[in-house]
């Protein structure tokens, strides 16, 4: 019987991967080919989705990207002995793109069965929750600290102070809640996690859960991944049947209950407060803070709330301990990040690496430049509130704090790249847009500023009193930046003075100074 | 548009099996919308009533969320990204040949009743925008040409 991996992930579904998986299948029924389909991850390289691989006495060999109609000739071939065919890849975990990462947090991602608990186990999952039972919440709190993890969601708040708070509060009832809204345009890391290894969110959740004693677990899940939702649902249920979740996990007296939550298309309820409204069954508006949800969170009670990835990267730090992953990346960003390369970009897809590796290395030596072939010229990283950069901070290192010194953000690691015939105020506009349209509304600075700032821009476009306009446009993103309750209404103005900041050509003004 | 008496039991039983689920309004609506295809206006006022809410807390939560929808769709729901990503890769001119074909504007539903076109922003497939999804199958690297030939296979389909 020879292993054949196609993926589930979405993206390559959205290639055809389900039509690949099929008439495989069919092939082989036919042809009597003795095979055993396995629905993986993603191994993160999407422009070979479809990829096929397949397992041999050599290491599993790739092909790709595969459509129904290769498959003929792939069995001629003899592909299912690892033989050449024009789609050959070799062996995938000698490809440039891949094998230069540092695959922490996706170590199983692309590898494993997602769902199936016992390729789990076998590729050393399970063994962070296996340390954790041993030991007491302080100690597990102290690895967390120790390792320097930051919360890759946005804000980079460090996760271990976050834990430490919610261990001390005194309460009946504590709460894990994941943020899985993942809204960001260019991000998908939370997606190809949760359909990819849902057992590593399902661990890390549950060791947040033993660090501060809390017996309940939500994962607010944005209701656009629904095969995250199903991978997910599969995987708890496993865990269920097989003792890691539920009573008595694993012999040991804990409890943790975990259950899926979808949300309903609201960008502003990856917000923790708002999300933590939403979960309550509410309208999604942001919570004045303080009080932090670590004290009063979710019905009012001591709340973890944690990115995808934040959770994700606890059981390889109870695995190796907080040492092993502080010693991944550079200063005050520690461990890795998984980087997702979309938009104008050649090798687009998910590259999980160390801080503190350029921009321009990502962008050229690794996504090979842009998709169109044409210059690159504004890259907008970390999300729609994110800054865009222009050719001259491509070799800033990718780090919080080098980030923060030029005014802009990682935030949860997507980059968006535009080539050069991008119109920066067609981006600014649109980045008013949609604070207009996912603006919570509870503050007038972000509710009615984004308004204005669509009209301004338009004007300033448009040549009415440009000078006037443009001091306008500042002194409004200047209100939103200083008056605003979130950071939605707080960093829209980001995308849009940086774009009217560096690439003043493209709203009729003189060009900048270099 | 339906008529809400034959809809109800449907929506009691849903607010019966939800009954003791802490924070239970947005799933008791998802249910509703998964079952029905939306949420009918007259089934505000027996959420308020089963939730102990005013039927304005009801409403302000239904339209509060983008993904809730008060009207029936066609028979195929069609979403295009907006966002970022996409926009490097040309969803504009996507979006515009989708409404010029279908002949209809975002939350609209064309005459036949098959289709409805909504907007969204990001599907989580950006490394292979621009990103489209109908019904629950996302496509990713959407020409105009890949568009229509999604459309076609979907008046194909008699399901
Ligand atoms: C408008 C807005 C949207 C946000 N969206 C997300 C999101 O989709 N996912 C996420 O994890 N964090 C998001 N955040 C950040 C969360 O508020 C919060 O900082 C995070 O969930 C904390 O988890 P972490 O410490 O693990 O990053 C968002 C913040 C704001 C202001
Ligand atoms: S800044 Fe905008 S999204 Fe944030 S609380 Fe104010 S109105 Fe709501
Ligand atoms: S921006 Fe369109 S799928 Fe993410």
């Amino acid at each position: 019987m020879t292993r054949v991996f196609v993926s589930r992930d979405s993206t390559a579904l959205s290639l055809g991967a389900e039509q690949v998986a099929q008439s495989l299948q069919q092939l082989a029924d036919t042809k009597g080919l003795d095979i055993e389909i396995v629905r993986n991850g993603s191994r993160g390289m999407f422009w070979l989705e479809p990829l096929v691989e397949v397992e041999t006495s050599t290491g599993r060999v790739a092909y790709g990207p595969v459509q129904p109609e290769d498959l003929a000739t792939l069995v001629e071939a003899g592909f299912l002995d690892g033989k050449q065919h024009v789609l050959s890849l070799g062996n995938i975990e000698e490809h440039p793109f891949f094998k230069y990462q540092n695959r922490l947090t996706f170590a199983r991602v692309g590898l494993t069965d997602p769902v199936n608990l016992e390729d789990y186990l076998a590729h050393d999952g399970y063994r962070g929750l296996k340390n954790a039972l041993a030991l007491q919440p302080v100690d597990i709190v102290k690895h967390v600290t120790d390792s320097g993890l930051r919360g890759r969601g946005g804000a980079a708040f460090p996760t271990g102070i976050k834990w430490n708070t919610v261990m001390n509060a005194p309460a009946e009832q504590k709460y894990i809640v994941c943020n899985a809204d993942e809204g960001d345009s260019g991000t998908f890391s939370d997606r190809m996690i949760m359909e990819g290894d849902p057992f590593v969110l399902i661990e890390g959740m549950t060791i947040a859960g033993l660090a501060v004693g809390a017996t309940q677990g939500y994962i607010y899940l944005r209701i656009e991944y629904p095969h995250a939702k199903i991978a997910l649902n599969q995987a708890i249920e496993a865990a269920y049947q097989h003792g890691y979740l539920g009573e008595n996990i694993q012999g040991s007296g804990k409890t943790f209950h975990l259950e899926v939550r979808s949300g309903a298309g609201a960008y502003i309820c990856g917000e923790e407060t708002s999300l933590l409204e939403s979960l309550e069954g509410k309208r999604g508006l942001v919570r004045f803070k303080p009080p932090l949800p670590a004290i009063v969170g979710l019905f009012g009670k001591p709340t973890i709330v944690n990115n995808v990835i934040s959770l994700a990267s606890i059981p390889v730090i109870l695995d190796k301990g907080g040492e092993y992953y502080r010693d991944y990346g550079m200063g005050r960003s520690r461990g890795t990040l998984p980087l997702q390369l979309a938009g104008n970009i050649k090798h687009s897809g998910l590259f999980e690496a160390a801080f503190g590796m350029t921009l321009r290395e990502i962008l050229y030596d690794y996504g090979g430049g842009s998709a169109s072939g044409r210059p690159i010229r504004a890259v907008q990283v970390g999300g729609p509130l994110g800054a865009y950069l222009h050719e001259g901070q491509f070799d800033t290192p990718l780090d919080y704090e080098a980030f923060a010194a030029i005014a802009c953000v990682l935030g949860h690691g997507g980059i968006v790249v535009h080539d050069d015939t991008v119109n920066m105020s067609e981006m600014a506009r649109y980045a008013m847009e949609f604070c207009v349209e996912e603006s919570c509304g509870k503050c007038t600075p972000c509710r009615i500023g984004s308004t204005r700032g669509v009209e301004v821009i338009d004007r300033i476009v448009g040549n009415e009193q440009k000078q006037k306009n443009t001091e306008l446009l500042r002194d409004l993103c200047d209100t939103m930046l200083c008056g605003s309750l979130c950071a939605m209404g707080g960093m829209t103005p980001y995308p849009v003075l940086s774009a009217l900041n560096h690439f003043p050509e493209d709203f009729g003004l003189p060009t900048a100074k270099a | 548009m339906q008529d809400y008496q034959s809809q109800k039991p449907i929506v009691l039983d849903i607010l019966a099996s939800h009954r003791t689920m802490p924070g239970n309004l947005l799933p008791i609506l998802h249910g509703i919308q998964d079952t029905l295809g939306y949420i009918p206006p007259a089934a505000v006022e027996d959420i308020a009533k089963d939730l102990s809410l005013s039927k304005a807390e009801v409403h302000g939560v239904i339209s509060f969320y983008h993904y809730f929808r008060t009207t029936p769709p066609g028979k195929h729901t069609i979403r295009i990204c907006r966002a970022e990503s996409c926009q490097a890769m040309n969803s504009k001119a996507l979006e515009q040949h989708a409404k010029q074909t279908l002949g209809i504007d975002f939350h609209q539903t064309t005459t036949d009743e098959q289709f409805s076109l909504e907007a969204v922003y990001c599907l989580g497939n950006c490394g292979c925008s621009p990103s489209i999804t109908i019904d629950d199958q996302v496509h990713g690297r959407v020409t105009p040409e890949k568009f229509d030939r999604l459309v076609a296979s979907c008046k194909g389909n008699k399901s």
